[in-house]
This record gives C-alpha cells, structure tokens and sequence, in this order.
C-alpha cells in the first residue's frame, strides 16, 4: 500500500525543549492510524506538526515530515493552503469552538469550499447536502442553515468532519474528537469516521487516549510516552499482547467494562 | 442494622431564568446510601447527577424533597447549621487545581478545616503533613502552591483536605474525569483503601461506567433528571431493564 503520510526521524520542540523525538512512522492510504497515549505525551504535538499548527514557539527541529513525497516543512503560504483542508485536514476536541458562533455552518462551509476553487453558491449547497446525506445526517439542510451554538457538541463534531470531506481529503487528522463527548454521542462519531474512510477512503489519524476508541477504529496503534514511540503495530497485538512495560501498564489501568 | 448515612427523598431541582423555559434538571429524585458504602451515580451530560451532588452538599438549593444526613434533616441548612455539616460530608471536585485557593498553598487548604476546629497550628503541620503521606504525597507539598503541582498531585491534596475532619460521607464529582488512566488507578486504588480504613460512606458520580462496576456497591442511572435504573453494577451492567440504560451500555466501546 502507498505510504501517504510520512515522519521521518522527526524532532519536535517548543522554544528548544523537545516535545517529539525521533518519531519514525507511516500512514498508508486508507488506513486508520491510532496514537496513544498520556497528557504531555508529544501526541497531539506530532499531528499539528504536519498542518503547520505548531505556533510560533514549535519548531520541527531535526527529520522530515512527507505527504505524498514532499516536505512538508518548507512551504510557503500558498502551498499550504493548498494542502490544508484540500489534502490533509483536521478536526479537533472542541468541535464548536473552530467555528464561527455568529455565522451559520453553510455560510462558513462556503467559504472552506470557496477557498479550494468552488465558486457557485448552488453548486456547494448541493454539494454540502450531498456529503451531509451520505453521512446520514437526518436533516442536512436544517444542519446547514443552524448556528453552531443550535447543535449538541456531537452534532457539532458530526457536522465538523463532514465540513472537512466536502474537499475529500486523503487524510483527515482526528486530535481527541471524542474526548470532550458523553458515550452515546461518542459512539455516533466513532462510526461516522468510520463510513468516512469506507466512503471516500480517507485515511485518518486519530489521536486518544480512549482505548475502547482505538479498538473500535484503528488498522494499527502507536503508543507514545514522553515524547518518544514507545511501541507501534496492530491495533489487536498492541492492545491485547503489549510487549512495552509501559503499554502493558497503560493497558492494566484502563477500567474495563465487564458485560 | 444502622439508618442510612444518608437519605434523599423526591428532590426536586428546577432552573428558572427569566424569558427562559424552566429547566427541571433533578425530577423527584429519591435514594439512600448505607455507612460505608458505595453508592455510583452514572449517567450522560445534563442528566442531573452533578445538581444532586451540589444539593447534597448545600452548594444548590433544592426546589422540592428532603435531605437527610445520619438522621437530620439539612435540606435548608444555613450558616452555622450548614459549616456543621461539613464535619460529616466532604466533596471532591473534577478539576483539582481550580479547587484550591490559588494563593494560599496546598498545605494550608488541607489545613483549614482542622484549624477552624480549633487545633493549633503546630499540631495542624503535623495532621497535615499526616494526611499527606497518607494520600501519598511527601510532606513538602504542604507548601507548595497548586500550580506547582500536576493535576494528580491536586486531586490527591484534594482527597487529603476532604479526609482531614474524617467525614462520613465523601461525594466524588467527577474526581478522576480529568485524569490520566494510570494516575486515575493510583487515585481510585487511594479512595478504595480510606474508604476500608475510615470506614467512609462515599456517593460516587461518574460518566466512566467501567469504573463504577470497579469501584461501587451500588449504582444509579440518571437520564434527563430522573432515576431510571438502580441495581447492583453488575445487575445494572448486564441485564438492564430500561431502555436507555442498554443504550448506554451498549454505547462503551
């Protein structure tokens, strides 16, 4: 399978105190990637690296980071944009805080769309409905034309990745988008994820420290302490025969539900 | 055999705000929990489970019902009445740093309700430093300040501070939501053993069902403001009754 997203010995710091090091890892198209892992771990840091979000104090200090081939550490303005959102996007914990509260979630998923070369306001209205039906929202138009504050916090993270595959992206980078959501909810975007990948065969990356999540989600799981990988490979084999002290304690800690 | 520690009858919370529909976020909610038990309340956002441990504690005041503690009745304690009742029932919060004063240090948190009771200050550096280590901090935290602590380190300055005047009910909001999973067994392994040695009641509030069927004797499931389940956690877990309750269930991954 072709690897699409590629760290390559990547170093990460913030103002010169490494969050990341030596992360070596590949996510191959159409493959649900999981990273595990604590608070403070470098997870979250690892994937904004590849967006560029790192602020000004973060800095990719050693290695590459590669989408398709090329770098993605050195591009200009331009590039960028036509790499976020276009080809990798993301979406976050709190779904409702990365939209606009006073304006409704079609207007600014017009502008996502005009942004990537759509133009017409009838063509994106029928394109958003379209992506919004195939993810079975019950009632696209109603979504469309709400405020964010009118939608439950599921609803906004469910509404929150169908704005990220108006554009069908090859990757889609999930940094705790269950984490702030009660179980029910959790599940509906669990699955949502899910029949995205089957739809559009986007390849996702989802960082939790759910491990029922990752179980459900992910083709294979890295698990990350202290900045570094402490251990990568199949989601069952990782979950289920840890070979890393750290992973078998992180694994016994996990309350798990007796049926 | 003893009366409950504690006895909740047809509480009753509504939310009035002008221009506003009336919000009723606890529906005629009515329970017990048992001396040194351990009574679980599960269930989803808004559900009511942190409004009944806000009424509970005197934090919020009831619509309608009764509350009764070893016998009292405290539904409407006030001042002086309800200070008294902080001798038997302690809360734990969720967020552990935003729960102490951030000026004043640990230590002195932990302290304040021993001097209230009149110990001098010699002998409160001492229980304190006590307290603590039995909560497994060194005796230094007693002067450090929250934000020089990780949020474990609060949670478990926090259960120390709730210890300290040894109450017989102990309400958790929550109090180990906002933690890692291996500090949330240090701490849940930390809560198992005072409630054995205190002898502590304890209403345990908490959206991680798993852990509930852990840590409790019993469990409530709450859903829209009302009790819709109780049971043992293993009855409630694999043969619920209600609806919603095989939702949430079956939501776990």
């Amino acid at each position: 399978m072709e690897e699409i997203l590629c760290y390559d010995g990547t170093d990460i710091c913030y103002n010169g105190v490494c969050a990341v090091h030596d992360a070596r890892f590949s996510l191959r198209s159409g493959e649900i990637l999981g990273i595990a892992g604590e608070s403070g771990s470098g997870k979250s840091t690892l994937i904004k690296a590849a967006m560029g979000l790192l602020g000004p104090a973060g800095l990719v200090t050693r290695g590459d980071i590669r989408y398709k081939g090329k770098s993605l550490l050195a591009l200009s303005r331009e590039e960028r944009r036509t790499i976020n959102g276009a080809e990798i996007a993301m979406i976050f914990q709190n779904a409702g805080g990365s939209f606009c509260p006073v304006r409704t979630l079609g207007s600014q998923l017009f502008e996502a769309y005009a942004e990537h070369g759509g133009s017409s306001r009838d063509a994106f209205f029928r394109r958003a409905v379209e992506v919004l039906r195939k993810l079975r929202f019950p009632d696209a138009e109603r979504i469309l034309g709400s405020y964010p504050f009118e939608l439950s916090g599921g609803m906004q993270q469910r509404a929150g990745i169908a704005a990220a595959m108006l554009s069908e992206p090859a990757v889609l980078l999930a940094d705790e988008p269950t984490s702030a959501l009660d179980v029910s909810v959790q599940k509906q975007v669990v699955e949502e994820m899910l029949l995205v990948r089957e739809l559009y065969g986007t390849a996702i990356v989802i960082v939790t420290h759910n491990i029922g999540v990752l179980r459900k989600m992910a083709d294979r799981v890295i698990v990350m302490k202290g900045g570094e990988i402490v251990e990568a490979g199949e989601t069952r084999t990782v979950l289920e025969q840890p070979r890393q002290a750290y992973t078998k304690a992180l694994m016994a800690a996990v309350p798990k539900l007796k049926r | 055999m003893d009366g409950p520690i504690l006895s909740v009858r047809n509480l009753t919370k509504i939310f009035s705000r002008r221009g506003q529909p009336d919000v009723t976020a606890v529906n005629d909610a009515t329970f017990e929990v048992r001396p040194g038990e351990c009574l679980g309340i599960i269930g989803e956002s808004g559900s009511g489970k942190s409004t009944v441990a806000h009424m509970i504690t005197r934090l919020l005041e009831p619509t309608a019902g009764q509350i009764f503690l070893d016998g009292e009745e405290i539904t409407r304690l006030r001042g002086a009445g309800r200070r008294r009742l902080y001798q038997k029932v302690q809360m734990v919060f969720q967020t552990p740093v935003e729960s102490f004063d951030p000026r004043r240090t640990l230590g002195d948190g932990v302290g304040e309700s021993l001097e209230n009771a009149g110990m001098s200050a010699a002998a409160v550096r001492e229980e304190v430093a006590r307290l603590l280590a039995v909560c497994g901090l060194p005796a230094e935290f007693a002067d450090r300040y929250p934000h020089q602590a990780s949020g474990g380190e609060c949670q478990r300055a926090a259960i120390a501070r709730a210890i300290a005047i040894r109450p017989a009910l102990l309400v958790c909001d929550e109090a180990t939501s906002a933690l890692d999973v291996t500090i949330q067994r240090d701490v849940i392994g930390l809560l198992a053993r005072l409630r054995r040695e205190l002898a502590m009641a304890c209403l345990f509030i908490c959206h991680d069902i798993a852990l509930v069927q852990d840590f409790c004797d019993r469990v409530l499931v709450m859903h829209r403001g009302r009790i819709v389940e109780r049971g043992t956690p293993d009855e409630v877990i694999r043969s619920p009754r209600e609806e919603y309750t095989k939702m949430l269930i079956d939501s776990v991954l």
